[in-house]
């Protein structure tokens, strides 16, 4: 049939200028009779260009078009009949009361004539409901198992379609299901195959047994099928990797590499490359059929194989070695994918003398490959760089010319983790990559990678020849960015502050013209990371664990003394993979202080996925004087869930709260305990500042071994000249005490110990300050 | 990777990028302007290229090109490029039996609903159904029942027919 005239040039394609309101008014002449079934083909097949061109249909004109459609039912021109289905199916989801064609379907599907019942059950699943799905259920079964296999084609994938949208009914059709596995041929054994593991997937055994059934099955012959068994066959021996049928799978897998058909021989070859723990022996003849496509004119196939093999240079670089002449060939391919992997496979596999070459290659058309092959390629250079180390002024001179190139946020994240990973490790390489970072954060439209950028300049940096260099850019950032991209430029300063001596000062004054900050967030930050930097070193450091080490969050809690300032760092780690924590905060209640709330600084951990650990802080004005507090702690945090199997994140989040063991402040923790080689001329250089004494009966106490123990770990301080050992039978000991109290003031103590019925202690104290003697005579009464 | 769903989608663009027919079976893409974005980028890849294959956005696309037109087969880029290169043979070989070999621009649209029928049965909701082309071909033009009855003879005709053609066009 023709629709247009040759010689009109204009409009040489009646279906490209086609006018919706024009269509569905000829759709009209459906309801005329005698139906024109040529006619009546030309419209519909309009009808679907529209669905094809993206027009959309209101649910009136829809429904209007759909009702008089079905008058076409009564014309028995095969191909009419299709065309009416197919439109069926593309107005089933806009249209109103598309049940109307259910018996018409119902009718076709029964018909004595096999050409319209496949395509019948197509569409009839396409519009069936949960009810009118019962009353069709007897005729699904039966067509399952029909001798014809587009009939049973159809009433298998329609069965899979209705399966995945959540239809169980399904599940009960599964003795015909396997007898048309058993039994079915052609395409109908694929279906048939897939629709039965979609039935048993979560029963492990099942599948084991489906898989071992079919693989012996001798009338298995469609190439699909095959395939389907082949990642079947591979599930099961990944989920079980000692399982019995695992020897059996093995030689179905190389007898599948031997099949007649090409698309079955590279699903064998992958899946056996793919196997865990495979050895370079058992992927050998996967490999030698791969070489062989190397080798083949079609471009598919040299892409297949070259993409698979390049898998296995990561973890079998040494089977490829008689690959590389083959790969060598393609380096050159017009296909620049193709070259592209063949190129980072030769990277992969080949010697440091060959690496310039390929370098010089692939740089020649970087440009005309998609991001997906160029980050194949700058893995391939991570791995490189790792291995000839000597190599990187070349690899790090095209990391350099990649940043300042066009590319999506997987590609630059891509680079970014290589340079890091190279900063990392080599060190050579260090300053080069820290430059190249600090240049790219100039222009970088990524949050993500900023971050992450500003986090290693501060692990890194501090450490450089020349940190100093360093502040500007981060200093720069933390003008122009958005508040996440500066909350991470004052951590990445602290931590410049913190190492670095030569900084400090000037990373003091940045700070302190954030005080004024917008975001809240990033003012807590900045105050907390001054009250660091300006109270003199941490006076003391203690650890304690919050939670049982098995429970499904992990907190950890570390005080911080300084002179001004009791920080709480709680380290809280996520052990659960189904949840994403945020805003997770931890919260101090009790305590024997006064404290202005306006004082206390908390700073939640943004963000905790599965297996990370990440900080909260907690931090107010510290005061020794108190003596020892209990605070009550717990974390409060938002949980949104996340699919382990699919990873999906869930948007909606809850809040939710768990509560932690009591956190206690002692004197113990404003002191550091720091040992004197020669504990006797230091007490002797100290004579002449404040010394206070007093003595003690220490109630509690039961022995001077108890005491030895006890009162050194009460202090915070350091037991010297080793007299933490008492002899077992004295009556008499002397301890001698050594610390540092916060703001750096030293702290020496002797304790006289006599063992009478009790222990009783004379102790005297000598520091520069004296009301610390006081105060520690105070805490120990 | 063990699903029946391993297509997802059908395209065919003539050279100017336009759609002639266009099928995407899973919502990745679900307004026409992704879809036309898509298409555009995948156009601008593939005309006058004989790379046969392309890996992009999570995507390989496997295509094939004739005068004016490109046939397109796509699914993830986890997909066996094998199938989805089989996919697509088999949807350029039936087309090409239906046009009597001659596939253009013109000669497709003289036969959209053939063409669309076979479309319909190569991939249904993302699962390939049937990868036979001369069943393909067979199927989409067979016209009328009642303009002569179907007899053993008619069927086996047509079947020689479309093995001619497929055998000329394969050597």
């Amino acid at each position: 049939m023709s629709y247009h005239k040759k010689d009109d040039e204009h409009d040489r394609n009646p279906f490209t200028h086609l006018e919706k309101t024009t269509v569905l008014q000829e759709a009209r002449s459906f309801n005329e009779m005698p139906i024109n079934a040529r006619k009546c083909i030309i419209i519909l097949t309009k009808i679907l260009c529209l669905v094809h061109q993206g027009e959309t249909f209101g649910t009136r004109e829809a429904t209007e078009t759909f009702f008089s459609m079905t008058k076409l039912f009564q014309h028995k021109n095969v191909a009419l009949r299709r065309m009416v289905y197919l439109c069926i199916k593309a107005m089933s989801t806009i249209s109103e009361d598309v049940i109307m064609v259910t018996s018409s379907l119902m009718k076709d599907m029964n018909s004595k004539d096999d050409i319209y019942r496949g395509p019948a059950i197509r569409a009839l699943c396409t519009v069936a409901d949960g009810t009118t799905l019962q009353s069709l259920e007897r005729f699904l079964k039966q067509a399952i198992v029909d001798r014809n296999v587009s009939v049973s084609s159809s009433a298998l994938v329609s069965s899979l379609h209705l399966l995945s949208k959540g239809q169980d009914v399904v599940r009960r059709w599964v003795n015909e299901v396997q007898q048309a596995a058993n039994n079915s041929t052609g395409m109908a054994q694929y279906h048939a195959l897939g629709l039965l593991y979609h039935i048993k997937q979560r029963d492990r055994l099942a599948v084991q047994k489906l898989v071992a059934t079919q693989m012996r099955n001798p009338a298995l012959s469609s190439p699909f099928a095959y395939c389907l068994l082949i990642r079947y066959a591979s599930k099961v021996l990944d989920q079980d990797p000692d399982g019995s049928v695992n020897e059996d799978i093995f030689a179905f897998l190389e007898r599948c590499l031997r099949h007649k058909n090409e698309m079955v021989v590279y699903e064998a070859a992958r899946a056996i490359v793919s196997v865990k723990n495979v050895t370079s022996r058992q992927i050998a003849p996967a490999v030698a059929v791969l070489q062989v496509f190397l080798g083949s004119p079609r471009p598919v196939l040299r892409f297949a194989a070259v993409r698979t093999l390049n898998k296995v240079s990561i973890t079998h670089p040494n089977a490829l070695k008689s690959c590389v002449l083959d790969m060598e060939t393609l380096i050159t391919d017009s296909n620049r994918s193709v070259a592209t992997l063949a190129i980072t496979t030769l990277l992969k596999t080949g010697t440091e003398s060959s690496v310039d070459r390929l370098m010089k290659q692939i740089s020649s058309f970087m440009h005309e490959i998609t991001d997906e092959f160029k980050i194949v390629v700058v893995e391939a250079i991570r791995a490189l760089c790792l291995k000839f180390p000597q190599k990187y002024p070349v690899l790090m001179n095209f990391l350099s010319s990649t940043l300042r190139d066009e590319g999506g946020f997987e590609y630059k994240r891509a680079i970014v983790k290589t340079i890091t990973s190279i900063v990392e490790n080599v060190k050579e390489a260090k300053e080069t990559g820290l430059a190249q970072l600090c240049e790219y954060i100039e222009d970088c439209e990524y949050p993500a990678l900023l971050t992450s950028i500003l986090d290693m300049l501060g692990t890194q940096g501090p450490t450089t020849s020349h940190p100093h260099k360093y502040i500007r850019f981060i200093y720069n950032r933390l003008i122009l960015e958005n508040s996440v991209v500066r909350a991470a430029a004052v951590d990445a300063l602290t931590k410049f502050g913190q190492h670095c001596e030569g900084v400090r000062q000037s990373v003091v004054i940045i700070l302190r013209r954030c005080m004024l900050d917008s975001d809240d967030e990033v003012r807590d930050r900045v105050m907390f990371a001054l009250s660091i930097l300006e109270g003199g070193p941490a006076a003391d450091i203690t650890h304690m664990m919050l939670t049982e080490s098995e429970t499904e969050y992990v907190v950890k809690c570390t005080k911080h003394a300084f002179a001004e300032h009791i920080v709480f760092e709680y380290s809280v780690t996520n052990t659960l993979n189904d949840q994403i924590l945020e805003n997770a905060q931890v919260v101090m209640e009790g305590g024997e202080q006064e404290i202005d709330a306006d004082d206390v600084i908390m700073i939640p951990a943004p963000k905790i996925e599965y297996d990370q650990t990440v900080s909260s802080f907690v931090a107010f004005p510290s005061d020794p004087t108190v003596g020892a507090q209990t605070f009550e702690t717990r974390l409060d945090f938002l949980v949104r869930d996340v699919d382990p199997d699919t990873q999906e994140v869930a948007e909606d989040s809850y809040e939710d709260t768990y509560a932690l063991e009591d956190v206690d402040l002692e004197f113990a923790d404003f002191m550091q305990a720091v040992s004197k080689p020669n504990f006797s001329s230091a007490w002797s250089a100290m004579q002449g500042v404040a010394e206070e004494a007093d003595t003690f009966n220490l109630e509690a106490i039961k022995s001077l071994q108890d005491a030895a123990r006890n009162i050194p770990s009460f202090l915070g301080m350091a037991t010297c000249e080793k007299s933490n050992v008492v002899p077992e039978d004295a009556t008499r000991h002397t301890l001698f005490l050594s610390g540092v109290f916060v703001g750096n003031i030293p702290v020496l103590a002797v304790a006289k110990l006599a063992f009478d019925q009790g222990v009783s202690m004379e102790l005297a104290v000598r520091s520069e300050n004296e009301d610390l003697c006081t105060l520690i005579l105070q805490s120990v009464a | 990777m063990a699903s029946l769903y391993t297509v997802k989608g059908i395209l065919i663009l003539d050279n100017d990028g336009n759609r002639v027919l266009s099928k995407y079976y899973d919502d990745s893409m679900p307004t026409v302007k992704e879809q036309r974005a898509f298409e555009k980028k995948l156009f601008q890849k593939t005309n006058q290229s004989s790379a046969e294959i392309v890996m992009f956005e999570g995507i390989t696309c496997v295509f094939r090109s004739n005068i004016d037109l490109i046939f397109y087969v796509f699914g993830s880029s986890q997909e066996n490029e094998l199938l989805l290169a089989t996919v697509l043979n088999t949807l350029y070989d039936a087309i090409s039996i239906v046009v009597r070999e001659n596939i253009e621009k013109t000669t497709v649209l003289d036969h959209l609903d053939a063409v669309m029928l076979i479309t319909d049965e190569i991939v249904d909701g993302g699962i390939v159904l049937e990868a036979d082309p001369e069943t393909l071909a067979v199927n989409a033009t067979i016209s009328s029942r009642d303009e002569g009855p179907i007899t053993e003879q008619t069927l086996a005709q047509a079947w020689n027919k479309a093995g001619d053609i497929l055998r000329r066009h394969l050597s």
